[in-house]
Order: structure tokens, then C-alpha cells, then sequence
């Protein structure tokens, strides 16, 4: 069985940061695997060390300093890795239609049984290529997986959804499929020096809209990002000033106050 | 196709506040556009559903008796029929995690646009949508193109609908296609020997602490306030405190008198479990972290030094 894992190197914001534009400063941001794509790429490896999956494949959308972050995932296990990036994207601001649109050539090309990736992104948060990619492929899909049990014989994947308020829902869903994942379904590894060398002899393929078959037309957004800005603060919390000891002195004093610690 | 189609989300029988909340944004945005409000429940006790969701501002109601319980592929299927068949160009979900498991795939299906997790919108000849982008720390407007889109509501965001409506309520009958994913049941998380709900004092403990074993000085501080410790997401997730510790959306819903958040940045999901906290202190290095916006008292600086010296305060 073969394991697709969608991942994306996104950008944090630093504590002090300067807007553009409609975007943060570029040296205001650093880069880093997403999160739950973190999660995804565990899950794919384990499922190849359980011998479950015979191939994990990683694929992002992204520029050429995007081969940092996906060393990374071949780093941690993951088999060759799939970049698609085109002049075209360059600047704007890709719905989540363009990015089904990328991703399903790319399923066309590997046809995995297994697509797995995080449930949203930290930088735009969008939460839906993953739901509806599927639609578009014709596979099923679970959104905000915490648990997986893939029974690959049966085809089909056991898994638990986290839903709100502390329930969780159990789901069969029949191969192939696409989950998105939530953090906490299983503790992602740190890359160990012996998997950053072999990262290094991995294949990381480039892809350009003409290499799978696309125009700039397929991946034409319907979003435009019109302004940036930082939230106005409601706060109204009183903060409490001076060194660590000052402070803490004044906030026990508030604590006692109400009634902490009598 | 200025008409306007809101999804009700229910479970374990019961309709959900964000049903409300995502039923006040279809009102807004069927008004801005001159349409009507349709509502559309499928599965479950649709009939005393229908009754419930009858509030002001709705003008018809479309039960799909399918099911007990959310399937993704019945509501993709009733959602997306129900849209084509009263003509509705924008279909307004909440932003929860069963929206997010067919709300996606049922733009998709449609072939329009969608924007997820609304904080905000307008509508004047277009839709421009308010959201937050890098982890709450700005706020963008998106212009979408087109007057078809699925729009997906925050929580929290929009006041629930109220009052009594004069709706039509009417039984739909949809095709549901056979599924290749099944529910099989529901599982509650947690439990333990602790219910943080019941705490009167809480001392919650984020990322801001590093490592596990600097949850020692947290716990330290906890005794000394006579507190029960808790936690933000990222703790349990590493697996430093078991499941039934975590406050926030999927964890649990806390309102004890004083909470203490120690390192935590005040991420949406878990404000939605602590805010109704009658006195919230926040002890975090950035002072733009989200959680000021919501505390009372509020120190800027460094957990590490902060917190021994609160101990000692105690001790």
C-alpha cells in the first residue's frame, strides 16, 4: 500500500512583526513543517515500520526554499518527496481549489491507496484541501482524526474523529481515503542525525504546472487577500508591572483577595 | 440565488448553540443580499428540531429524516440538493469539526468557493470575509469572487438567533448515496480520578513550559494555592497530563473562580473552554499573546521567574 502525506512548510510570525502590504515582512517569519503535518508524516512512517505501507510519499506546494522543511519529513522517514511549484503561484494567493487542483495531478501520477495530512495549517488555518481533495479524487475522507487503525486487508481504516466538548466519534472508512490529522495521535519523532544524512540521497522530485498537466487557469484563485492588520486589543487586564519578585508579590495579593490559598 | 442556506448541527439529540450563531450570519447575509433564510436539519428528531430551529429571521425549514446521527456523506448530499433545488448561492455552515468534515467537499462539489472560520463578513455586491491568519496574530479580509461560496462561521462570533419565527417547515426528500464511511459509536475521553470542571481554583499550565520536567514547578505552585492543575492542548498532546486535564473546545469547559494560565498563548479553541472564568490571570512572555485580551490581571514576563517567587509568596 502506498502512503501520500500532503505537507506544508508554513511561516510563523515573530513576537515583534512589521506588516506589508497583505502579508507579514518576510524577515518577520520563519518557516517550519506544519504542525499536524508533523503528525501526518509519524502516522505514514508508521504504517510503513508496521509494514503496512510500502512506500510513504510526501508532496507540497511550495517554492524551493520549501525542500528545507521537507528534507525533514524524508529525515523522519518518509521514502521521496514530490515539490510542486510554479511561476504562476508566485505572490498570490492560492484557494483551496487550486491547491485540490495541484494536489490531484499529483494523485494521478502515484496513485496512493492512503492520503493522510494535517487538519489545518498554522499560518492560514483554512482546515479544508484535505476534505476536499477527496471529493475531487472520488476517495472517502475523515476530518480531525486522533486516533488510526488501518486494517489494510479489509480496506479500511478505523479511526476516531475528536469532536468538541471532550467526545470522540469511531468511524470505519473504507479505502482509499484521505484523513486530515489533529495533534495528539501519536508522538512525532525528532529527526536522528543518521536520517538527515539519508535525507540528503532522497529523491525530491520538482513538479511545474506544465509537468502535470495544468495551466495557470486551473489554479487561478477565487480569495484575494485585501488587508492585513493587527487585531485592535479588547484587553482590559491590569497588568501588573516590575520585576519577577514585585509582580508576583502583587499578584498573590490580588490572589488573597479572592480567596486563594486561605 | 440571493437566497441564503444555513446547515443545523445536532448530537446526542440535542441542537448545537453554533446552529444559532451560523443561523444569525445567514440572517445578515440573506439580508444583504435580498434573499430568504433557508435552514436545513437533516437526521435525527428532524421534526422537533424544525420546531427549535424556528427562530426570527427564518423563513423555511427543510427536514431530511436520514440517520440519528451526522454522516458526512447524507449532509453533503441533502446540503448540496437542498441548494440546488431552492437556488441558494451561499450556504453558511458553523466552523466545527463536523462542518469541517463535509463542509469542504460540499463547495467542492458545488464548484465554488470556499472560505472557512469567519470571524466577520460583508457583503455589498461581494462577499469579503474577516478572518485571522498565523495563529490569531492578524486579521486579513478576504474579497471572494463571485456571489456562490460556502462560508464556514467561528463560534462565538455571532449572538445565537432568538425568538420565534414564522417559518415554513416542510419534509425534504433527498437521494443519499450509500457512504464508505460509518459511524460506529462515541467514546468520551478523560475521565480519571480529577474533574477540573468542578475546581474552584485552577492553575493551567502551555507550551511556555518547555519540557516535562518543568511541570514540577507548575505542580509546585498548584499545592501552594490549594489549586488543581489543568492544561492547554499542546501538553496533553505530548502526553505530559492525561486527557481529562485539557481545557478548551475538545477538552473540557471550565469556569472555576480564579484561573491561573501559566505559558499559554490564548489559542481560540482553548479561550472557548476558560472564558467563562470569574477572575483570569495570565503569566506569558509576549505581550500579544491573545490571553491578555481576555485577563484581568496580566504579567509580562518570564514563567520561570515569575512563578518560583509566586510560590515562595505562598509558601
Amino acid at each position: 500500500m502506498k502512503v501520500l502525506v500532503t505537507v506544508k512548510e508554513v511561516a510563523e510570525a515573530d513576537d515583534d512583526f512589521a506588516i506589508e502590504g497583505t502579508d507579514i515582512a518576510e524577515s518577520d517569519l520563519e518557516y517550519d513543517l506544519n504542525e499536524w503535518d508533523d503528525y501526518a508524516v509519524e502516522a505514514a512512517v508508521q504504517l510503513a515500520e508496521a509494514g503496512i505501507a510500502d512506500e510513504v510519499v510526501t508532496v507540497t506546494v511550495g517554492p524551493e526554499r520549501a525542500e528545507e522543511t521537507i528534507r525533514m519529513a524524508l529525515a523522519k522517514g518518509a521514502d521521496r518527496a514530490v515539490r510542486v511549484w510554479d511561476e504562476a503561484l508566485d505572490g498570490g494567493f492560492a484557494d483551496v481549489a487550486s491547491k485540490v487542483a495541484l494536489f490531484e495531478a499529483v494523485v494521478d501520477e502515484e496513485e496512493p491507496d492512503l492520503i493522510l495530512g494535517g487538519v489545518q495549517a498554522a499560518d492560514t488555518g483554512f482546515g479544508a484541501t484535505g476534505v476536499a481533495l477527496a471529493e475531487r479524487i472520488g476517495f472517502e475522507h475523515a476530518a480531525v482524526v486522533n486516533q488510526l487503525d488501518v486494517d489494510a486487508d479489509a480496506g479500511v481504516a478505523h479511526v476516531h474523529r475528536e469532536l468538541e466538548g471532550g467526545v470522540e466519534e469511531l468511524t470505519d472508512v473504507d479505502l482509499p481515503a484521505v484523513l486530515t490529522v489533529q495533534t495528539g495521535l501519536n508522538e512525532p519523532r525528532y529527526a536522528s542525525l543518521r536520517g538527515i544524512r539519508q535525507a540528503q540521497r532522497k529523491e525530491i522530485a520538482a513538479r511545474d504546472l506544465s509537468d502535470l498537466g495544468l495551466t495557470a487557469d486551473d489554479v487561478e484563485s477565487a480569495l484575494t487577500i485585501t488587508e492585513m492588520y493587527e487585531p485592535e486589543s479588547e484587553s482590559d487586564a491590569e497588568i501588573i508591572e516590575g520585576d519577577a519578585g514585585e509582580s508576583a508579590g502583587r499578584l498573590a495579593e490580588v490572589l488573597r483577595d479572592k480567596g486563594v490559598g486561605a | 440565488m440571493a437566497d441564503v442556506l444555513v446547515a443545523a448541527e445536532h448530537r446526542r439529540g440535542a441542537l448545537r448553540d453554533v446552529t444559532y450563531e451560523a443561523i444569525t450570519a445567514g440572517r445578515e447575509l440573506a439580508d444583504a443580499r435580498g434573499g430568504d433564510l433557508h435552514v436545513a436539519v437533516v437526521g435525527g428528531d428532524v421534526d422537533g428540531f424544525a420546531e427549535e430551529l424556528n427562530r426570527e429571521g427564518v423563513d423555511a425549514i427543510h427536514a431530511v429524516d436520514d440517520g440519528e446521527e451526522f454522516d458526512h456523506n447524507a449532509y453533503q448530499a441533502a446540503v448540496s440538493t437542498l441548494a440546488d433545488r431552492i437556488d441558494a448561492g451561499a450556504v453558511v455552515l458553523p466552523n466545527s469539526v463536523n462542518g469541517l468534515d463535509y463542509a469542504p467537499a460540499l463547495a467542492e462539489a458545488l464548484g465554488v468557493p470556499i472560505v472557512t472560520d469567519a470571524v466577520g463578513f460583508d457583503y455589498d455586491d461581494g462577499l469579503t470575509v474577516t478572518r485571522e491568519m498565523y495563529g490569531s496574530k492578524v486579521e486579513t479580509t478576504v474579497d471572494v469572487a463571485g456571489d456562490r461560496f460556502v462560508l464556514t462561521v467561528r463560534g462565538g462570533e455571532w449572538p445565537p438567533a432568538e425568538g420565534v419565527g414564522d417559518a415554513t417547515v416542510e419534509a425534504a426528500d433527498v437521494d443519499i448515496p450509500e457512504s464508505g464511511a460509518r459511524v460506529t459509536g462515541f467514546e468520551e475521553v478523560g475521565g480519571g480520578d480529577v474533574d477540573i470542571a468542578d475546581a474552584d481554583v485552577l492553575v493551567s499550565v502551555g507550551r511556555g513550559i518547555e519540557e516535562e520536567e518543568n511541570l514540577e514547578l507548575v505542580e509546585e505552585l498548584a499545592d501552594a494555592l490549594g489549586a488543581t492543575l489543568s492544561a492547554s492542548r499542546p501538553i496533553v498532546d505530548n502526553g505530559w497530563l492525561p486527557k481529562n486535564r485539557q481545557v478548551g473546545q475538545s477538552g473540557k469547559v471550565v469556569t472555576p473562580d480564579v484561573y491561573i494560565a501559566v505559558g499559554i498563548s490564548g489559542a481560540v479553541q482553548h479561550v472557548a473552554g476558560m472564558k467563562g472564568s470569574d477572575t483570569i490571570v495570565a503569566i506569558n512572555t509576549d505581550p500579544n499573546a491573545p490571553i491578555f485580551d481576555i485577563a484581568d490581571y496580566g504579567i509580562v514576563g518570564d514563567l520561570f521567574d515569575v512563578v518560583p517567587e509566586l510560590i515562595d509568596e505562598f509558601a
